[in-house]
Formats: C-alpha cells, sequence, structure tokens
C-alpha cells in the first residue's frame, strides 16, 4: 500500500534510513578496532565514518567476508547497538536521542528482524512467537491472533500455527521468523544472512517470501556473503574494513526486486 | 491484559524446567510449613501448660515455709509451718479475701490391695477444703468430711492413677487398702485432670490430715498451708493477709525476713507462660531461618534461570520487549514460585498440625499462617528482584550473542 501513496506525492519521502559519518570502534587505545571506520580523513588519517541512505522500498544486500563490519552495521541499523560516533535516522528520527523505553518502541515498531540463527523463543508455538511483538506492542489479543495468523498465511504456515521450534525444520523456522519480522508492518525488514543456516530449496522459499514483500512496498536490508543471495536485492553495497567499496543498482528502487519471478517460475524449472 | 500475558510467559518459563521449580518451591514450602507448624508446636505447649495450671485450682495460695528472698538466713531461725498457723489463717474471720484453709502434710509410700502393690506418687494429708481448692473433684464415691478429719478415721481418697493401679477395673469404693501397715477404706476417687507436666497429678492418695500424721508423719509441722482466696480478685487482698497473719504467729516484724513463702497460680502461669514465649520465640526463628533458606534458593534459581535464557530475552529485546516486561516476566516468575511454594506450604503446615509432635498438640496461630504466606511471596519478590534487574538491564547484543 505504501508505494502507492508514495506515487501520489510528488516529492521524494524521506529516505527510511540515513546515517552519516557512522563509526563504531572496540577496545581503547592502540588495541581500537575499528568495526566501522569508512573512508580516512586525508589529512590525519582518522577515519571520518560511513555515511549511507536508503529510500523507502529499496531491497538493498550488504555483503563482505567476515569481519568486514555487515553485522556491526546491521546491529547499529537495527538499534541492538549504539554507534561510537555519527548520526542515524531511522525514519527521520535521531536514534541517538533516545533512551531505552523509546529504543525498545523503535525496535518494536519501526524494524523487523531476521537472524541467521532464527532466534525463536524456545517452547513457545508459531502463532505465540508471530503474536509475540505485538502483545508487547500492547495489541489486544483477538486482532493479535488475527494479525498473526494472516502473517503466518503469507509465509504459508497457517497449518503450522501450533508448532512449537523443535517440530519445524529449519526453513519453517525461518518462515515463521519472517512472519514475526512483518507482522507488527515495519518501516523495514533487518535481515542478517537470513539463508545461512537453510538449504537451497529453504533458501528459495524464504527468498521468495522476502522478495514479496519488497514487491509490495517494504524496505528490505539483507546482510549476506553470497553473490546468489545478493542477485535477489536492487541495490548491492560491498563492506571491506569497515568501509562501503562498491555501491551497485541492479533495479530501480520503485520497480520490482529483479528476481521475483525468475523465483516463482524457478521452482518447476 | 499485559499481566496475563506475563503470567502465561512465566507460568511458561517455570513449567520449561519442572524438576527445578518443584524442587525451589520446596524451599519455600518447607519454609512456610516450618513456620506454622514450629509455632503451632510452641503455642500448643503454652495452651497446654495454661490449662494444667488452670486444673490446678484457680483462686489457690500456697505457703510454703522458707525465705521468700533466697537461701540467706540460717536453717535454724526458719519456723516451720503448723496447725497452728493455719488456724489462725482460719480464724482470721474479718477478712473477707479468704474463704478457706487446707494444711497439707506429703508423704511417701506404698500401698497394698490384695497382693496388689503399689507406691503412689504422693500421700496426702490434709482438709475437706483441700479437695475444691486444689480443683480435685470426686468422680464416684465421696469426699472425706470433717468430722473423718476430727475423727481420725483410716478413710481414703484415690487419684484416678492410683485407682487404676491397684483397682483396675473393680470398684475400689468400699474397699480396704493398707498403707504402710495401716488399713483405710477407700470412700471416692477423683477424676483425672490428665497431666502435661513431669508429675502426674492424678497419681496420689489423699485421707485426713491427722490421720497421715499419726500414721507416718507424726505430729510436727506441716509441708504445705493452701489458701483459697474468695475470688481470683482477691487473691492479691489474701496474700496480704497471710503475709499479716503469718508475720504475727512467727513474730516476725521486717516483712522483708519472713521466713515462708507465698505462690499463687497467677505468678506460676506468667512465669510458665514466659518460658513457653521463650520456646515460641525460639521455634519461630529457627523456622525463619529455613525460610530464608528458601529464598535464597529463588535467587540462585532465578540466577542461572536468566543466565540459560539470555539468548532468550536478547530476542525478546530484538522485538521490542521494553525493559520493564522483562523485568516484570522475571518478576513474576519468582513470585509465582514463591506463592505455589507457600501456598503448598501452609497446606502442609495445616496438616501437619493435625498431629501431635513430642506429645504436644499443636495449636495454629491463625496470624502465623498468613504472616509466613507474606512474609514468602514478599521473599519471592525480594529475592527475585535482583536476578530480574540483572536480566532486564542486559543490553539486547549482548544478550543475543550469548551462547
Amino acid at each position: 500500500m505504501r508505494h502507492v501513496i508514495d506515487k501520489r506525492v510528488p516529492a521524494d519521502p524521506p529516505p527510511v534510513i540515513r546515517i552519516r559519518h557512522l563509526t563504531k570502534a572496540y577496545g581503547h587505545g592502540d588495541a581500537t578496532v575499528h568495526a566501522l571506520r569508512g573512508p580516512a580523513d586525508p589529512a590525519t588519517g582518522a577515519p571520518l565514518g560511513v555515511s549511507l541512505d536508503i529510500e523507502q522500498g529499496d531491497y538493498v544486500a550488504v555483503m563482505g567476508s567476515s569481519g568486514s563490519g555487515k553485522s556491526t552495521l546491521m546491529n547499529i541499523l537495527g538499534c541492538l547497538d549504539v554507534p561510537t560516533a555519527g548520526r542515524y535516522l531511522l525514519d527521520g528520527i535521531d536514534v541517538g536521542h533516545l533512551d531505552e523505553r523509546q529504543l525498545s518502541l523503535v525496535r518494536n515498531r519501526k524494524i523487523g528482524f531476521i537472524f541467521q540463527s532464527f532466534n525463536l523463543v524456545p517452547r513457545t508455538t508459531a502463532l505465540a512467537q508471530v503474536e509475540l511483538p505485538l502483545a508487547y506492542a500492547g495489541v489486544r489479543a483477538a486482532e493479535r491472533r488475527r494479525r498473526a495468523e494472516a502473517a503466518l498465511a503469507l509465509v504459508g504456515l497457517a497449518e503450522r500455527a501450533g508448532h512449537r521450534p523443535n517440530e519445524l525444520s529449519g526453513g519453517q523456522q525461518q518462515r515463521v521468523a519472517v512472519a514475526r519480522a512483518l507482522v507488527t508492518a515495519p518501516a523495514m525488514l533487518l535481515a542478517d544472512e537470513p539463508t545461512g543456516n537453510l538449504d537451497s530449496r529453504s533458501t528459495e522459499d524464504v527468498l521468495a517470501i522476502i522478495d514479496r514483500l519488497n514487491a509490495t512496498g517494504r524496505t528490505v536490508v539483507l546482510i549476506t556473503h553470497e553473490d546468489e543471495v545478493a542477485r535477489h536485492a536492487k541495490r548491492v553495497l560491498r563492506l571491506v574494513d569497515g568501509q562501503i567499496v562498491s555501491d551497485v543498482r541492479q533495479a530501480p528502487v520503485d520497480g520490482p526486486p529483479p528476481l521475483l519471478h525468475r523465483a516463482e517460475a524457478g521452482v518447476p524449472a | 491484559m499485559i499481566l496475563w500475558q506475563m503470567l502465561r510467559f512465566a507460568a511458561g518459563g517455570l513449567a520449561a524446567n519442572k524438576v527445578r521449580s518443584a524442587l525451589t518451591m520446596l524451599g519455600v514450602l518447607i519454609g512456610v510449613a516450618s513456620v506454622i507448624l514450629l509455632l503451632a508446636v510452641g503455642n500448643g505447649s503454652s495452651v497446654a501448660v495454661k490449662e494444667s495450671i488452670t486444673s490446678l485450682g484457680t483462686n489457690a495460695l500456697t505457703v510454703s515455709s522458707g525465705s521468700a528472698y533466697g537461701g540467706a538466713r540460717s536453717a535454724s531461725s526458719v519456723k516451720k509451718l503448723t496447725i497452728a498457723d493455719a488456724k489462725a489463717l482460719a480464724g482470721d474471720a474479718d477478712s473477707g479475701a479468704i474463704k478457706s484453709v487446707a494444711p497439707v502434710v506429703t508423704t511417701s509410700g506404698t500401698a497394698l490391695y490384695g497382693n496388689v502393690s503399689y507406691s503412689p506418687g504422693s500421700i496426702v494429708g490434709t482438709y475437706p477444703a483441700y479437695f475444691e481448692t486444689a480443683n480435685q473433684k470426686v468422680a464416684h464415691g465421696e469426699y472425706f468430711t470433717d468430722d473423718d478429719v476430727l475423727g481420725s478415721r483410716k478413710v481414703a481418697v484415690l487419684g484416678a492413677t492410683t485407682a487404676k493401679q491397684l483397682f483396675d477395673t473393680e470398684d475400689p469404693v468400699g474397699k480396704k487398702i493398707t498403707v504402710g501397715g495401716t488399713p483405710f477404706t477407700v470412700v471416692g476417687v477423683l477424676q483425672a485432670k490428665g497431666g502435661s507436666g513431669f508429675t502426674d497429678p492424678d497419681d496420689v492418695l489423699i485421707a485426713p490430715l491427722p490421720t497421715v500424721q499419726n500414721a507416718f508423719t507424726g505430729f510436727g509441722p506441716v509441708n504445705q498451708i493452701l489458701v483459697q482466696a474468695s475470688s481470683a480478685d482477691s487473691t492479691d487482698a489474701a496474700q496480704a493477709e497471710i503475709t499479716r497473719v503469718l508475720l504475727g504467729t512467727h513474730a516476725i516484724a521486717d516483712p522483708t525476713k519472713a521466713d515462708f513463702r507465698i505462690t499463687n497460680q497467677a505468678s506460676l502461669l506468667t512465669a510458665r507462660e514466659s518460658t513457653t514465649k521463650t520456646f515460641t520465640v525460639l521455634l519461630g526463628a529457627v523456622a525463619a531461618i529455613s525460610l530464608l533458606v528458601g529464598g535464597i534458593g529463588i535467587t540462585n534459581i532465578m540466577l542461572v534461570t536468566v543466565t540459560e535464557r539470555t539468548r532468550e530475552i536478547g530476542i525478546r529485546k530484538a522485538l521490542g520487549a521494553p525493559r520493564a516486561v522483562i523485568l516484570g516476566q522475571f518478576l513474576t516468575e519468582s513470585t509465582l514460585l514463591s506463592v505455589v511454594g507457600a501456598g503448598l506450604g501452609v497446606l502442609a503446615g495445616i496438616a501437619g498440625s493435625h498431629f501431635s509432635i513430642v506429645g504436644i498438640k499443636p495449636v495454629v496461630i491463625p496470624e502465623s499462617v498468613l504472616g509466613a504466606f507474606g512474609i514468602a511471596v514478599a521473599i519471592g519478590l525480594f529475592f527475585g528482584s535482583y536476578p530480574a534487574n540483572r536480566a532486564a538491564s542486559l543490553r539486547p547484543i549482548d544478550a543475543l550473542r550469548h551462547e
């Protein structure tokens, strides 16, 4: 629905994500390690930090080898971690100025997480998993149930609503996680190597769902080190040693994701 | 609604580790049950003491010889109590405080009936007034009378235990027994009082004073003079009266040098009560310690749970759980542990108090039930707050990275 409204407004909407001169350092003094540094200041050699804008409706893949800072970036984007320096505006809100309670509200309303290791709550049925963010948002039980069931149906798991994580396959668990991430209708989906622990068949399933979500206007930021996965994105960023070394657009922001149809047609082939 | 949600999360968390939760609850259960039960035992013994003292006779004052203020005085200067003293007390007619006077001698001996031989705990020689003053009621037969005393008749009233030992199922009234070579006719058997102390008040043989003096003790001093005050309120007046009369008969000018002692049941009662109070406080303290240990058990288990579920806490935080909800969830878990544990403890304590423990019938104090339950729940909240706070203040990224 969002992109329909966007088309009616001629001016560009504010970017979902705007980061400016973001750095993240661990340790002190000589032992300082910059997980995010950006380009070095030509005069002093000090890190200038990473700057990046992500438009509404975009589908961005962040690539890089381990240690490149992509997970650090993802944690900061998801408000799980705080940057050492720099500004981060999520949906126009400066996250750096929020207290803990407001941050939990942002995580609840603005961001949907999909983790590599699924991170489902143990001993909890799929339906209850998906209801969880709604419960924290204070949605009433009947409404919660209706929306959670709709989200599960969207990922094709309506009939598995009563199953616990240990009764689901990896692919099914990740689809529950996707349903849980999208149930609050967040401004963006953050996926940290969502297919890293999945076989190729489940990978296709999960990516097809993410493609469809993006096609309906949801902003997606996806972290991966597989080119195969990155091909689904409209824009590919490469990180090396805490700075962005390449930024390639594969498809326009307001179009469908490049592999949407192939993914759906690819199953019978 | 959110409260109900928290309760469900908490119940789920506890159910995930049933054995551990059950053992933690057991700690609280034992604490609460022991508080209730031990206080009930203390209370029960105090109730028993009160009952046995009332059964000794109310309004009764016992005069015995000896210094009231310690043993500083030499034995030779102590004048024993005599029948003359008793008569002086009884003859003090202008005082309304004294109702009756009974001098008492006690001795011991062996009673024979046929070929059955038994030594009663005590053989008492006294006046008929003794029965009323000492709250001894005849269950079967009669008391001996003033005539029996005047005539030094060889009649006896038996305590319930003595009667049982000598006659078993036979009816003792009218039977002849021999005590120390003197034949006695049994005229009555006393009601059983039941003893809770070291001595059995039913293990007696009571006979007229001159008869016992004649047969055993000789016509010397008496052991005690039992005085009955006219009412419970006049025991103080009676005590003053006795002091005045006996100081006169013993020719003592200084009341602090009195060579006799007056004890009344009220003072005995307070002395015994303070003893049982100490006993109850001691028991309560022991029980409180076990309750505290149960509380520490909750902290321990909740700390383990928080560590174990750090990752889950991270997930919940990433999904937008506010700090207060995480805090609430773990506090609810620890409180649920203590509430269920304490509830079961109350049941166990009340059930346990139906059995008599080391000869004491426990009497549950209602306040102790509420108190123990309340304290246990408060302990759950208090001892749960540290682990819960630790869980709530975890940074989401640290919690998620936790393996």
